[in-house]
This record gives C-alpha cells, structure tokens and sequence, in this order.
C-alpha cells in the first residue's frame, strides 16, 4: 500500500482516562491511530468494570475493558511522583493528543495542565473528559452512566408512563456517547494543527453528549410547551390544540415485538410503507376497512382523533399477531415497510445483514486461549481499512517495548523505577 | 480574530433526515461552506415532522429540521431532470466533501455516487450513509432510526423487567453515527493534503449503533447472557437508582459506587436504624435486598428538593443528579454556563434556541451564526454567485421546475 494503511496513520494519542473516557482512544486507535494507554502501577482500576470473562471477576477480565481498548498499547506509570511526571512529559514530546477524564483541575496540580503540556510540547492537544466539563456550576460535580442519563435528559423521557425515569440497561451509554465525542473533538484540533501547527484544549461534557441524542424533545418543548415524559412503548404527537395523540409503536407479534411507524402525510416514506402493510394484510384478510385509504392524503396527524388512530392501529395489530417477528422483518425489507423486530443482544448476533457485511472482527486473546468477536467498522473504507489492530492491552505489556524501545531506558533504569513504585 | 477550522472548504449536501445532516452541520458550526441540495417533490422528512411553528404544518416551519440545519445554505433542485443533474455535477465539482443519505441505489440511478462524482472531481471525499449499508440482504430495508433502534437490540434492553420493551426514543443511532462519519471525513481530508486523493466513505448507521453495545455482546455470546430489561438496576453498584423526590414528577437519580460513598450516603441521610441492618451491609448485601433498599432510600429522598438532594450529595462525594426534563434543560445552570443552548432567529419559526456540540474547542469555537434555511431560501446565492448562472438561466430553470418552488400536495403532518 502506498502512504499509508490506516487512516490515523502517524497519529500518537496518550490515554489517561478512566472509564469514563476510554472508548475516546479507542475509536481513534482502530481507525489506527498509536495510542498509548497510561495505566498506574498495578493496573487502571476502570479493569473492575463488569461484565467479566466467563464472570470471574479479574483485572485481565472484563469484557468492559476489553471492549473500550482494542487497537492500544499499554504502560504502567505513575504520574502522581515527580519521576513518574518526568518520563510521561518524554512521552507527550512524542504525542499529538492527550486524553484524560480526571476531575477539572486535577492535572493542573500536578503541573501535567494544557499550560503544562504545552510548554513540554508546543501544539500539543489535551482533550478533557468530564462528566459536566471544565468549569461552570456543576464542574466538581462527579457522574456516573446513571447520573449522566438523568442530568442530560434521557432519563425522563425513557420509561413508562407513570413509573420513574429509566436509564438505557446496555450501560454505559453515557460513557460511550463522552468518548465519541472526545474523539471528534481530538480530531476537529488535529486537523486544525495539521494546518496551522497551532494545538487547543478540548473539553468535554458528558452532560451535553448525552442531550445531543434528544432529537427533537428540546424542539417540542420550546415550540410547543410540552415534555416528553415516559413514553415507554409509544410515539407522542403534540397537538396544542387537538391535544397529544398516543400511538403505540412496540407492538406484539406472535414471538415477541415489533417497532412499527403506522402513519402517513407528507413524509412519502410512511404513505408508501403503509400502504404495503395494508396491502400485505388485505391479502390475507386483514385491514379490510383500510383497503382504499390513500395514506398521504388521508391521513392527517395534526387532526386524528385518538379514537380513529387506535382503531386503524388495531386492525394492523390484529394482523401482526399472525406472524412472528423474523417473517415480518423479511416481508418489512421486501415490501418496504418501515416495521423492525425488537431484536435481543442474541439476535443482534445472529443478524444476517451484519454477517454478511463481515461486520464482526475476530480479535485472539491468546491467554483465554480464545479468539472473541467485536463489533466491526463503524465506516467502511477501501484505501485505509478500519482494523482493530490488537486486543486490549495486559498491564504493563509494553512497558519494554514503549521505556527501553523508545525513551531507550537501561535495564537497570526500569528495574529502579519499578521497585520504586513507578512504572 | 481566529480563522475558523473549516473556513474554505466546500460541502455538497444532498443528505437528509437526521444523521447525514448533523455531519455537514458540525462542519459548516467550524467554519465551512455547505450548500444543502433539496427538492419540494422529494421532501426531507424532518420538513414534514413536528415541532411546527405555532403547530401549523409547513415547510420552513419544522424546528426538527431547522435543528440539524445551521449555517448552511439551501438551494431547490430537481436533480432528477437533466438540467439539475448537470448543475448537481457542477456542485460536485466545487465541493471537497459529498454527503448523501439516501436509500442505498438512490443515488447510483442519479448518476451521482461515488464513481460518477470521481469523474467530475478525483479529489472529492465522499460520505454514503444509510440505515444498514449500502449492500447487503437487508440494504433496502426502509425505516428510520426507530427502527435501526429495535434491530441493534436497544428496545428489548430498555424499561421495566415487567413491562415491554421501549420505544427508545429518539432515532438513536442517528447520534452515534455522525460522530464517526465526521472522524472518517477528517481522516481523509488530511490524507488527501498528502496525496491529493479523495475517498468513498460507506456507513451503515445500525453498525455504528451496534458498536455502542459492546461490551454486552461480549457478555452475551462468551457468557450467555442476554441482557434484558432491567430498569436502573446495576450489575455491581448499589444502591443505583432514581428515586422520588419533593414535587410533581420530581426525581433524583443516585448512583452509589463504592463501599465510602455507601457510608457517605448514610452520613447524608441522617444515619436511620435501617442503614445500620446487616442485610445493607455490604454491596453484595445491598443487592440482594435491593427493593427493599430502593423503597428506604425512596422514603428519604421523597421528602427533599431533588436540587437541594443533589448538592447535598455532591458535597459528599456521591454521584447524584436531579433528572432533567427538556425544560429543565434549557435552565439548566451548567449547560448556560456553557452556552449549550444558543438563540438563532429563524425567517419563519423566529428566535429559539439551537444546541452546540458537547465538546468545546479552545482556540477554534465553534460559531452558530444562522438559522437553518427555508427550503430554496439561498437559490440567488448558490446560482449566482457559486455556479455563475445569469438571470436568464434562472428563469429558465424556474419554468421548466428545474429550480422547484413548490410542494404541490396538501401538506398533512406525518408524525
């Protein structure tokens, strides 16, 4: 291959954070990006994190660990003594990002600050992630992935009607949306740099990662004066004046549920998908009274009464019930109808337009003797394919590799360093 | 004053609904120039969904769309004729970046995917993303992000343990997939400084909302466990939950880490006999009598201000968060402190307010200078002044509905 065959290629990244921030240097490690995990001697306590390998809990063994930091190296240092400080400020002369999650401030005191860093390595970039940022009211506050989902916003509008807020059970959503963006944020300054040589500091809110996945509820709320509150299985119109009409989109089938958007109006794709499923239905007796409905014309949200809504919701029901959820997907993608099964993590695995894709990466972890299947490429790119380029990092696995390799640390050195507590 | 990161770079956007949209946003927020091509024929969905205006359906008057919008500029083009196809290839030609969002073929059938826009212009970086890829046995499948939200597995894993599955609100992978898009559109901007070549970016937007799941699938298929709905429960943290607290529908969600944060949530609570019971001693303990710790925990935390538990929480060094409605969120003290929320002026729906990203750039911010356009709103601009077409030219096009200017169907609200 010519240049290059990463698209990150050239790009060092020094990881500090904790479990808040690791999926930041993992997303740019496996588009491929050299990123170095920082761990303190004895191991990132992030390694606790459950799920573990076969649940035994084990700091080689958790599945969270595995998963948020594929394609990086991993040193042990301890960066809290003056000796640990100086070894990690060689490593930044050698970076173009740092991330760290520490509470705002924390690196400042140690002298290891963007004003810090900067002067080590001029056009350096550090890239904060914090539960609500760097400053500001709530910037000491701590964060959890639950914590997150209620303060941005997720939380009340997830849930049924009536009972309290819930947060997404795949955690730690939060976590997951404050790496991504920490990611894109070390990005928009690295192209910047790339330009003008010029670095920034990038700071983070787990906070307003999370608001960012409201869609349009912030919108409702301003334009229209309402909040959406527990909608559990239903889709929410609000109507000022004709007042909110509920339309239930999880909906039973013969061996579970399905997610179906039953409407029409102005948006063709919805007229065109229901009136397949009517048409689908008819042929096999159902939905009769809906047979000559002209769904873009006909069919007005602004003025439906929920009586009408629900009786021409209940004829589809009735259909749906009759079959099960994987011959209601197939006939969906055929017919195009905007209809989808609720799918379990066991399905997702199973799901046959992901196999196809060759979406899964095989990763070995040969001290499981085990190879394990990742999630794949979140985009996909002939020239410079997107790889996980090793499994997570052991502790410590390259502190020969990274101390002696390239800062050119004796034997004597590393071994000093270690009974000394940091490396 | 600093340049902007993208000031000079040019993006055609022919995407629409949600995901490729927020890509040419967050560009053109830092700078670049983005011209988004529609079609009155062929509406955007987020033109036809609420919230409207004065909730009066129309066009211009959508704030969803009008979200995902800012500092582009909007031109109307059937590029289904020969003439609006032709002058699409000349904004290819323009551009450093293509966006598309359409069905997969759409845009093959146009003459306008990543190898036609090669021809016109070897340099350009090109960004498909679509729902479930551009090939594959369900490529065609036609749905939104609810749905990709049900197939990655997220309805099924979100709720009550007694209840259904939930309507994840909000087309979730939609706010996971354009942050990776952008990532890929960086990457391959700056591969191209170095050898002048441009790229085919594919995205399948259920992969990206796969990705964010994980460390659950390793669970599942090494363990055996298929996760299920379990409300706020933690696996290893306890108490962990959201809890009742003074008002209407008030909450406070509290999120208990450790063994010190458990005695600094008693200290907090006024240490009550109960807290003291061996069956609260340890996680493990606290676990296993979760509902009846969920119920103590709730009978104190119901009598207070959610506001004033989460001070008094923080204070102590426990996680702790008052829940936010959307209203609450655009009072919300730390998100006016950073300016999350920003009032543009839009032409038809007026001032409100528009979200910045989460992440905040030192040296480069970002700037929200313009509301979203109405549909055509920068024809003049974008004819003139970028493809240098005469006034004859344009009305010409006006005549023949190259240039479109109206949605010619009674305009019904879909969702």
């Amino acid at each position: 291959m010519a240049e290059s065959d990463t698209l990150l290629d050239g790009c060092r990244v020094l990881d500090l954070t904790d479990e808040k921030g690791l999926f930041c240097a993992k997303v740019l490690g496996d588009f491929g990006a050299d990123v170095i995990k920082v761990e303190p001697p004895g191991g990132d306590p992030s390694r606790n994190t459950g799920p573990f390998y076969e649940d035994v809990p084990h700091p080689e063994r958790s599945l969270f660990w595995f998963a948020t930091n594929t394609s990086k190296r991993g040193i042990t240092l301890n960066i809290a003594v003056s000796e640990g400080r100086d070894l990690f400020r060689r490593l930044v002369k050698t970076a173009d990002i740092v991330v760290e999650s520490f509470p705002p401030g924390h690196l400042d005191s140690l002298g290891l600050g963007y004003a810090g860093l900067r002067e080590v390595m001029p056009g350096i970039i550090l890239t904060s992630i914090t539960p609500f940022g760097q400053t500001g009211p709530y910037a000491g506050y701590r964060a959890t992935d639950l914590v997150a989902a209620a303060m941005g916003g997720m939380a009340r509008i997830l849930g049924d009607l009536g009972r309290p807020p819930v947060r997404m059970s795949a955690d730690p959503q939060s976590y997951l949306h404050a790496g991504l963006q920490g990611a894109l944020g070390s990005m928009m300054a690295y192209y910047h740099r790339d330009m003008t040589g010029v670095g920034q500091h990038v700071d983070v809110s787990m906070q307003e990662a999370v608001e960012l996945t409201l869609m349009n509820a912030v919108e409702i709320f301003e334009i229209l004066g309402a909040n959406l509150v527990g909608l559990g299985q239903f889709f929410v119109s609000v109507r000022p004046q004709a007042g909110p009409l509920f339309t239930r989109t999880v909906v039973p089938c013969k061996d579970g549920y399905v997610t179906l958007m039953f409407g029409g109006g102005a948006f063709a794709g919805s007229s065109q998908s229901s009136r397949a499923l009517v048409d689908w239905a008819n042929s096999e007796g159902y939905a009769l009274e809906m047979k000559d409905f002209d769904f873009a014309t006909m069919w007005d949200n602004a003025t439906l009464t929920q009586v009408e809504s629900d009786a021409r919701n209940s004829c589809i029901a009735k259909f749906l019930m009759t079959k099960n959820k994987a011959e209601l997907y197939e006939e969906a993608v055929k017919r195009g109808i905007l209809l989808a099964p609720c799918a379990t993590f066991e399905d997702v695995l199973g799901n046959i337009q992901l196999e196809a894709r060759g979406f899964w990466q095989t990763v070995e972890h040969p001290e499981l003797g085990q190879a394990l299947r990742y999630p794949g490429a979140p985009v996909k790119i002939k020239e410079t394919p997107w790889r996980i380029g090793r499994r997570a990092p052991l502790i410590g696995e390259h502190n020969r590799e990274v101390y002696a390799g390239e800062l050119g640390l004796s034997g004597e050195e590393m071994a000093r360093l270690k009974s000394n507590g940091v490396i | 004053m600093a340049r902007q990161i993208f000031e000079g770079l040019k993006v055609a956007d022919f995407s629409w609904a949600a995901a490729g949209p927020q890509v040419s946003r967050e560009l053109a927020e830092h700078g670049a120039t983005v011209i988004v091509i529609e079609n009155h024929r062929h509406l955007s969905p987020l033109r036809t969904f609420a919230p409207f205006k004065d909730a009066k359906p129309g066009i211009d008057r959508s704030a969803f769309y009008a979200e995902y919008n800012t500092n582009k500029r909007c031109i109307s083009l059937d590029i289904t004729k020969p003439r609006g196809k032709e002058l699409a290839g000349r904004l290819v030609k323009w551009a450093d970046v293509v966006g598309e969002s359409m069905s997969p073929g759409t845009m093959a059938g146009l003459g306008l995917d990543y190898e036609s826009c090669r021809r016109l212009n070897p340099g350009v970086v090109y960004l498909s993303t679509s729902q479930q890829g551009a090939y594959g046995p369900h490529h065609k499948f036609k749905g939104v992000g609810h749905h990709v939200n049900a197939v990655s597995g997220y309805s099924a894993t979100t709720g009550w343990p007694d209840s259904d599955p939930t309507m994840v609100f909000s087309a979730y992978s939609d706010f996971i997939a354009p942050w990776y898009s952008l990532i890929a559109i960086l990457g391959a901007l700056l591969r191209r400084r170095r050898t002048g070549l441009g790229m085919y970016l594919e995205q399948s937007q259920m992969e990206c909302g796969v990705t964010f799941v994980a460390p659950h699938l390793l669970d599942c298929a090494v363990n055996g466990r298929n996760l299920g709905r379990r409300g706020n429960r933690d696996s290893f943290m306890s108490p962990h939950g959201i809890y009742p607290s003074l008002g209407s529908d008030r909450w406070v969600a509290i999120a208990v880490q450790d063994e010190e944060q458990w005695r600094s949530l008693c200290r907090a609570m006024g240490h009550p006999d109960w807290t003291r019971e061996p069956r609260f001693a340890t996680v493990r303990d606290r676990k296993e009598n979760e509902d009846e710790l969920d119920r103590l925990v709730g009978e104190w935390t119901r009598g207070h201000d959610a506001g004033e538990l989460m001070a008094l929480l923080q204070e102590a060094g426990v996680p702790a968060g008052a829940v936010r409605t959307c209203e609450d969120l655009l009072h919300d003290p730390q998100l006016k402190h950073r300016r999350h929320f920003r009032v543009l002026d839009h032409r038809v729906i007026g001032p409100h307010s528009y979200h910045a990203p989460a992440y905040q750039l030192s040296e480069t911010p970002c700037e929200l200078k313009r509301a979203a356009p109405c549909l055509g709103q920068d024809n003049q601009y974008v004819y003139k002044e970028v493809l240098g077409l005469s006034d004859d030219d344009i009305a010409d096009m006006l005549a023949e509905g190259v240039i479109t200017t109206e949605y010619d169907a009674p305009f019904k609200s879909t969702w």
